[in-house]
This record gives structure tokens, C-alpha cells and sequence, in this order.
């Protein structure tokens, strides 16, 4: 029996999560992974018009904001058969397009660049010589020694005050942080541009959604009706800002992110060996660029990887039986068939039931159920979703875009295939794709612009808006590849009210605890004979838990088919203090 | 505010420290102040409160929530704002945004409360599940529960971000499963700020914290608690489509040939007339645009119990101030009559001059700048 350490709240993430994990002779010999809080969304759903229910769930996560709205539109659409206008769909990919690239810049800098570059060592640095690494590595313009000294200050003054805010008690000087201290004064730089930059880019989703967080969407198409010679809809200039924004956002993507992840990654070579995880990989596909249902015309290709075997691509099908949920070791009561039995998400049926330790606890009972996460098995087997499991899947397939960023990325690293099949693959992944994604949703702008110049307004499909025009039952499912991986909502919809809905959520897939053949899922088997230096700062766990990019909000919610709990629920609630 | 102890340093010391310049400083004080709505005058308040102040330890905590509050709060656009309230302001704990996580963070958490007891602020994102005893949300072994009676023990006053600490948003929506419970029914004996959107404007998260550190006081609260400076007007007062509503002219579905030209919304459900927010005024992320503008009813998110008041696409029935059967297409001509006749009722009177202040309000802000710099040039 090894020493257990707890990780109890991980930061930087959306969510709440708690990691286990029994180390011996320096390495974790065993991972639980546990998300501890829970709302109920899929209840609070159901009976609700099935119109709202994208509001609703969007609110799944504030983070990746939007991707649950749309997975939830697309369902509905999906069960009702209604066709999008052309325009409706480019916008959503614009702004699925900008999140991708916000989300994965602000994972970088805010939620994972902490993990590898050391804030107080920035302060040995010559700010002349990071100059010279920054020249050499782009052309971005803010490069100078004289804009490096500043910033070096700026840290120095900081640190001086004894106030050290978000930046207390981090891992500094930690033995694995490795980068030298010009490197590290550059990544502190470019944290704070990145906070600055990243409040320009979510206004394409303000000027297309009206807000962020939280856009708008709509079931049939999006609501920002165009009108280039009106004072108030998405006229000429509106359109012309979006532009302008999504072209400087590349440009920081670009000249920024892509070459620190490259100047970073290059000292932590060693990662490319360390947080294999499961070796299983899905994406279900996404940015349709001629409608939903046909995956062929997607820009990310869907398909499952097994064995890290890339010769080999199989299709998913969200519809047969093929994608299951487990709740064995989930705080749920079992379903009625047993306790190692999984249920198709348009079946599924979850009663909360925490049975876990009292709290306050130090440790889970992990012999017990112990996570409010249920666990998804396709063909009953657990897999990755994510941004490497995307690249590997359009790499799988033929991909040649794909195929070519990849190959340039591990060209200019030097280093292996195999190294994808690591912590440093998932964050060197997530980079690689912000810039395909960057890329296409300039192309994505220039085809809504082409539409538009053609003569084509029409921004809703309203012939089904209406429930009286609705079957009596229907049912849909809706998917996207949200920027942490494969997402799907299921819906049946009966009597025009939402009679089931359903969400598997890519961080489902992958925090999930163990199914009834006791499989690690991707956390779990990721964190596996990871070395750790020091257990009194897991920094290595934290390391290969973020290159998932966790989510935590989004892995859990329940629906209680029989409402048993809730009036237990009111009646605590009134005793309230 | 906190005593000198020597080692506190003020905002005019940090921001100068940190390499901005007298005018830099200045320009956020002008700025601030015309966020707090007054004249320029008192710029030079506002600059020597935040020249002899020191820097406030915020503790943010997070329970059931989806973050969009956080994300708001650092989308805020304002000229130096995300310097000064990220550096500026000590945010001594954020479980998104902190390097330190496990016991390290927990462990920074508890120094900020011991040294700093009853000087720091506590934020609170998201709701407390008061069901079942509270296991619905742990976090580090404790329920939420218990870290919110913790936290708000050697709390100077408490901000509830957004509308799930403000009344539970969605996870409170019915059937309210975890018995999710805002901050206000938890904690009774300390002052709170409501400040409920989901998510709340960035641009008025900041403000809030800069008039604290400012004036050392909370804002004027209405009787819900919330600063008036934010929710003081319905969106529907502050609606550049206000005239059509006035008017009578209404999108009849969306994406038809009225709404292409940008008519009101009401007929599609928007909540502009029952909502209490500054998104016709401040709009979204630094002024961009407003749901709206972007062609999207209000969905009333910064309304108690706005999820169980739709469905979302259900036009209103009763509009407060103008009558129970009153349809959208005689509500409309009728207020524009009473106008036009002189019969204005004092709501629609009090509701164009709030519309007015609060447009003055960003106007001011531009004029207080430009004063200041012919200040400079003289």
C-alpha cells in the first residue's frame, strides 16, 4: 500500500474536482477521480418547451459558453426535422470558431501555463535575452528588451508587496518546473497579454449572440436577422467588426500562442512519455460546412481510434446502442436491470443518491461509489475525447490539413508519433487545432459574406416553430465536438414539452470513475505511473489533469425520472439557517 | 479600510509600481468616476481616495455555478480595470484562476481570513444545495455550506455574483433538486450586494469593486440590495427600440421582414418590460451590442426566478404600469398618445429621465476625460 494523496479543489478548471491517488516509490500506482458537486439540469428540463431548453443547458458551463446551446438547438432540430438556412449555420460556426480560439488561448495562459512556467523565476531573467528568443520565435511587435524589463518590474514590485493574490503558494521553484528563467519571463508577459487579448474575441459572439457569456441561440437558425442597410440588425459594419475581430484574433493565435507553445513544449520533451491515458480515441465530428447530417462535409472528421492503432478509423452512431452510461460507481441509484448494466442515453433514467462519506472527509471510499459523474462506454469501451483525439481521428482518416499541422508540429519538436499518446500530445493538440480552427473560421466569415453578396438574408427556418405543427412524439439527438471533446444531448420530446433530455459531456468521457469491468477512464488511466517528485506538491498530477482541460459543472447533472428526492430535498432546504 | 501597517501598499503606489504614469492613473479615475455616475468635479476625490487606499483582500469563492460570472468579470473592458482589480485588488483565493491548488490553495484561503479578519471581501459564485445535508457540493472534504459560514465569519461585507447566490438561478429552478439556496438565506448578519444576471456585466462587476476600494462604502442599494447604479431601469426604458414599442411596430417571428428592421421584440417574448438591468445602457462587452440589438428578446436573467416565468418565447401579459389586457399593439399606441397628449403617467415620465441619466452617465465619462486633458494642457 503506497502513501494516498489528495488534490482537493484542482484549480484552474471549471467546476469542482477532487483527485485520489496512491503513490509508491515516487510514482502513482493508483487515480480516483471524483467530481463533488451536482445541480440536476436534465430534471429541471424536463416538462419545460423544448425551444427554452437550449437556455437552460447552456448554463451547463459558463466556460465553453455556447457549446451546450448549440448541442441542444441541433437536437431539437434534429428530433423535428428542421433544415437551417445556410447563413444560420456559418454563424454558428463563427462563433463555435472564436470560442475555440478563447477557450483554448485562455486554457493555455490562465488555466495551464502555471503548471510550467515559474512566475518568480521570471524575475532572474535578461529581459534582453528573452527579447532575442522572442524575435526568433515571431514577429509579433511587442518584443522588445526595454518591453520585457517593464514587465520584469512589474513581477518584481509584486512580489515585493507580499501580496502575492492568485499567484500565492504556486509551485515555484518546484524541481520539475524546467524552463530557463528568459522563457519563463515570456510566458509571464504573454499571461498578461492573454488576459487583455482575450476580452476582444468573445465579441464576435456579443455582436452574433448579443452577449458573452451566454449568447444567444435559436431553435432554426439564429435570431441576429441581417439587414445590411438597417441602423439596428447585422448590418455592414456589424459584419465588418466580426471580421476584423476574428482576423486579429488569428493573428495573436498565430504569432502568440502557437510559437510559446512550441518555445515551451520544447523543455518538456519528457511529458511526451508521461499521461498515456486509455489509448481509445472519439470525436464525433464537427463544423458542417453543408449540414448537420451528413459528417462527410465536417472540417474535424468523426470516427473512434482504438489501441492508438491510427491505420484504423470506425464510425459512431449516436443512435443504436453503441454509446451506453454506467452508474456503478456513480452517486445514482442503480437502474432496475442491475448495477452493471449501462442504458442508452434516450433511456437513461438517474435517481441522485449520495452514498458516500459524511462530510467533512478526508478520503473517499473509493471501494464504495464515489464521484456524482456517471460513466459512458462506447462498444463498452472507455474513451478520450478532446482536442488530440480530434487530430488523431482526421489524422486516422486521410485528413491531409490535419495530417500536414500535425506532421509540422512533431517535425519541429523532433519528436515521435508516440509522443502524442501523452500529456504534452494534449496540450501540443489543443494548439495545433486552435490554429486549423482559426484558419477555418476565416473561411467560414467569407462564405457567410459570399451568401449574403449572392443575394441570401435568411438567417431562421420558422416553418416548424410552432408546437401545433409538431408530431405527437419525436425524438433527436444533437452533438458537437465542444473544444474539450465529443458532447451530445439527447431529447425525446412528447406532447410539445421535453419528456427526456440527456447530456454526455466530454469531460463524462473522460473524469469519469470506473465502469463494472473495473476500466479506468481517460483521467484515471492518464495518471498512471506518473512520477511525483514531491507528494506534498502533486504538481505532475496537476499537470496531466489540465492537459484535459477539465470541466467539471458540465460532467455532472441528474434527472430523477420519479422526483423521490425532492420533497426530502425541500424538507432539509427549510431548515435552513 | 485596512490601517497603514507599513506594508500595504496603495492603488496610486501599485499602479505606478507597475509602470503606468500619473495620467494613466488619473484617466481610471475619471473613468470610475463617471461609472459611479458623478460629475468631474469629483475626479480629484476619486483619485486621492484611490492614492491614499490600500489594497483590498477578496476571497471568491465557488459553489454550485457554471463560472460565467468569473468569465464576465474578466472580459470587463475597461481602460486599466483588468490590471487593477486582478493585480491591484488581492484576490487571495479563485479556484479559476489560482496557481495553488489542493491544500496549497486551501491553505492560502485561511491565511487571507486570519490576517485579514474582518477587512477582506468575500465573493460568492454560485448557490448552496442545502439538501440532503449538503453533500451535493463539497469541495476539499467540507460541504459549501460550511465554507460560506467560514468565509463570511471575518467578512467585511459580501458580493453574490450573478443570479444563482442571488436566488438560485438555474439549479433553483423547479423542482429545485439539490435544494440549491441563494446567500442571503444562509447568511444574515452581514451587509450583501445583489448583484443577480447570469452572468452579471463585466463592465458593472468591476465597478462595483472599484467603488468600494473607492469610497470605502457599498454602493446605494435599492430594497433588493442591488447598486442602483445598475438596476435601476428596466431594460425596456433603456431599449434603443423602445420607439417602436411606442409605435407599434413589432417583429411578428423571427428573422421576418420586421425583424430585419430591427422592430421590437416583445411579441417574442422578449422580458425587457419585467427586467431590472443596465444592458439597454452599458450593453455588453465594453458597448458592443445587447441580446436585443442582436436581434434576441430579453430572457429577464437578472429576474428572481426568471427561469420558472417563461416559457421564453411567450409574449408578456402583464406589463406592469399599463394593464392587464392590454395587448402589445394597444400598449403601444396608448403610451405614445399619452405622450403626445401630455397624460404621461409618472412612470413613463420617471422612465425617460432615467433613460436620459443613464445615457449621460457614458457621456460623462468621455467629457470628464477630455476635461482633464485640457486640464493637462493648461
Amino acid at each position: 500500500m503506497g502513501e494516498r494523496i489528495v488534490v482537493d479543489p484542482v484549480t484552474r478548471i471549471e467546476g469542482h474536482l477532487r483527485i485520489e491517488a496512491e503513490i509508491k516509490d515516487g510514482k502513482i500506482v493508483d487515480a480516483y477521480s471524483s467530481s463533488t458537486m451536482v445541480r440536476g439540469l436534465e430534471n429541471i428540463v424536463k416538462g419545460r418547451d423544448p425551444r427554452d431548453v437550449w437556455a437552460f443547458v447552456q448554463r451547463t458551463c459558463g466556460v465553453c459558453t455556447t457549446v451546450h446551446a448549440i448541442t441542444s438547438v441541433r437536437a431539437v432540430e434534429d428530433a423535428l426535422g428542421i433544415s437551417i438556412p445556410p447563413n444560420a449555420e456559418m454563424v454558428r460556426n463563427i462563433m463555435e470558431g472564436a470560442l475555440y480560439m478563447h477557450d483554448h488561448a485562455v486554457h493555455f495562459y490562465h488555466l495551464h501555463a502555471l503548471d510550467w512556467v515559474d512566475v518568480v523565476n521570471a524575475l532572474k531573467a535578461d529581459p534582453a535575452e528573452t527579447s532575442k528568443i522572442a524575435q526568433s520565435i515571431s514577429n509579433w511587435p511587442k518584443s522588445s528588451p526595454g518591453y520585457f524589463s517593464d514587465i520584469q518590474k512589474r513581477i518584481q514590485k509584486f512580489v515585493e508587496s507580499g501580496q502575492l493574490g492568485i499567484f500565492a503558494n504556486g509551485y515555484w521553484g518546484h524541481p520539475q518546473m524546467k524552463l530557463p528563467a528568459e522563457v519563463n519571463l515570456l510566458g509571464v508577459a504573454h499571461y498578461l497579454e492573454a488576459l487583455e487579448w482575450q476580452k476582444e474575441i468573445v465579441k464576435v459572439h456579443t455582436i452574433l449572440g448579443g452577449k458573452n457569456p451566454h449568447p444567444n441561440y435559436l431553435v432554426g437558425g439564429m435570431a441576429c436577422a441581417i439587414n445590411e442597410d438597417s441602423m439596428g440588425g447585422l448590418n455592414a459594419e456589424r459584419l465588418a467588426h466580426v471580421g476584423k475581430l476574428l482576423k486579429e484574433g488569428k493573428r495573436f493565435i498565430e504569432q502568440v500562442y502557437i510559437p510559446d507553445l512550441l518555445a515551451i513544449a520544447s523543455f518538456y520533451k519528457d511529458w511526451g512519455a508521461i499521461g498515456k491515458g486509455v489509448g481509445n480515441y472519439m470525436s464525433y465530428g464537427d463544423f458542417p460546412m453543408n449540414g448537420y447530417n451528413d459528417p462527410s462535409n465536417f472540417k474535424f472528421p468523426q470516427g473512434v481510434i482504438l489501441n492508438r492503432d491510427l491505420s484504423k478509423v470506425y464510425d459512431v452512431d449516436h443512435r443504436n446502442g453503441d454509446i451506453e452510461e454506467f452508474v456503478n460507481n456513480s452517486w445514482y441509484d442503480n437502474y432496475k436491470e442491475g448495477a452493471d448494466t449501462g442504458r442508452h442515453p434516450w433511456e437513461g433514467e438517474t435517481n441522485i443518491k449520495y452514498s458516500g462519506p459524511k462530510p467533512p472527509y478526508t478520503h473517499l471510499d473509493v471501494e464504495q461509489k464515489y464521484s456524482f459523474i456517471k460513466t459512458p462506454r462506447w462498444q463498452g469501451k472507455p474513451m478520450e475525447v478532446g482536442p488530440l483525439a480530434r487530430l488523431l481521428v482526421g489524422y486516422g482518416r486521410g485528413n491531409k490539413e490535419i495530417q500536414d499541422a500535425v506532421n509540422g508540429a512533431l517535425t519541429h519538436l523532433n519528436v515521435p508519433v508516440d509522443a502524442l499518446f501523452s500529456t504534452l500530445g494534449r496540450t501540443a493538440a489543443r494548439g495545433i487545432e486552435t490554429q486549423l480552427v482559426a484558419n477555418w473560421t476565416m473561411e467560414f466569415y467569407d462564405t457567410l459574406m459570399n451568401n449574403i453578396k449572392n443575394g441570401d438574408s435568411r438567417m431562421a427556418n420558422m416553418d416548424l416553430w410552432e408546437p401545433s405543427t409538431w408530431p405527437a412524439e419525436a425524438k433527436g439527438v444533437g452533438f458537437t465536438e465542444a473544444p474539450r471533446g465529443a458532447l451530445a444531448h439527447w431529447i425525446k420530446i412528447k406532447d410539445g414539452k421535453t419528456e427526456n433530455y440527456q447530456q454526455v459531456v466530454p469531460t463524462t468521457w473522460n473524469a469519469s470513475p470506473r465502469d463494472p469491468k473495473g476500466q479506468k477512464s481517460a483521467y484515471e488511466s492518464a495518471l498512471m505511473d506518473t512520477p511525483v517528485a514531491d507528494p506534498e506538491l502533486p504538481l505532475e498530477i496537476i499537470r496531466t489533469v489540465h492537459s484535459f482541460d477539465p470541466c467539471l459543472a458540465c460532467a455532472v447533472h441528474l434527472y430523477d425520472e420519479h422526483g423521490n428526492h425532492i420533497s426530502k430535498v425541500s424538507n432539509v432546504g427549510s431548515c435552513e439557517i | 479600510m485596512a490601517t497603514n501597517n507599513g506594508v500595504k501598499e496603495t492603488y496610486y503606489e501599485s499602479a505606478i509600481k507597475k509602470g503606468y504614469d500619473r495620467r494613466d492613473f488619473m484617466k481610471f479615475a475619471a473613468f470610475i468616476t463617471a461609472y459611479m455616475g458623478f460629475e468631474h468635479t469629483m475626479v480629484g476625490q476619486v483619485a486621492k481616495s484611490l492614492e491614499t487606499t490600500y489594497r483590498l483582500p477578496i476571497i471568491w469563492e465557488h459553489y454550485q455555478e457554471c463560472t460565467c460570472c468569473s468569465e464576465s468579470f474578466i472580459r470587463s473592458d475597461h481602460p486599466m480595470v483588468a490590471d487593477i482589480i486582478l493585480d491591484n485588488v488581492s484576490l487571495d483565493y479563485t479556484e479559476t484562476l489560482m496557481a495553488a491548488s489542493g491544500h496549497q490553495a486551501e491553505a492560502a484561503k485561511h491565511d487571507t481570513m486570519k490576517k485579514y479578519h474582518g477587512e477582506y471581501i468575500l465573493c460568492v459564485e454560485g448557490s448552496v444545495p442545502l439538501g440532503a445535508d449538503g453533500v451535493y457540493c463539497t469541495i476539499a472534504g467540507k460541504t459549501a455550506k460550511d465554507h460560506l459560514i467560514e468565509a463570511a465569519e471575518g467578512a467585511k461585507a459580501i458580493i453574490a455574483w450573478g443570479s444563482c447566490a442571488t436566488n438560485g438561478c438555474v439549479q433553483g429552478a423547479k423542482p429545485n433538486p439539490t435544494g440549491a439556496t441563494p446567500i442571503h438565506k444562509i447568511i444574515k448578519n452581514k451587509p450583501i450586494v445583489q448583484m443577480p444576471g447570469c452572468p452579471p456585466i463585466g463592465e458593472a462587476m468591476a465597478a462595483l469593486i472599484v467603488h468600494y476600494v473607492t469610497f470605502d462604502r457599498l454602493p446605494e442599494l435599492d430594497r433588493s440590495g442591488r447598486p442602483k447604479a445598475f438596476y435601476g431601469k428596466r431594460v425596456h426604458d433603456t431599449c434603443y427600440r423602445r420607439p417602436y414599442f411606442d409605435a407599434g411596430l413589432f417583429a411578428e417571428t423571427f428573422d421576418d421582414e420586421n425583424a430585419k428592421e430591427g422592430y421590437c421584440l416583445y411579441k417574442l417574448g422578449c422580458k425587457g418590460p419585467t427586467t431590472y438591468n443596465a444592458c439597454g445602457s452599458m450593453k455588453w462587452n465594453n458597448g458592443v451590442s445587447f441580446p436585443i440589438q442582436s436581434g434576441h428578446g430579453c430572457i429577464g436573467c437578472s429576474e428572481a426566478n426568471f427561469w420558472d416565468n417563461g416559457p421564453f418565447y411567450k409574449r408578456l401579459t402583464n406589463l406592469p404600469g399599463f394593464g392587464i389586457e392590454s395587448t402589445a399593439d394597444t400598449v403601444g399606441k396608448v403610451a405614445v398618445g399619452a405622450v403626445a397628449v401630455g397624460l404621461a403617467t409618472h412612470a413613463v415620465v420617471a422612465n425617460i429621465s432615467k433613460h436620459k441619466e443613464l445615457k449621460n452617465r457614458y457621456t460623462r465619462g468621455r467629457v470628464n476625460e477630455e476635461n482633464l486633458d485640457k486640464t493637462e494642457e493648461n
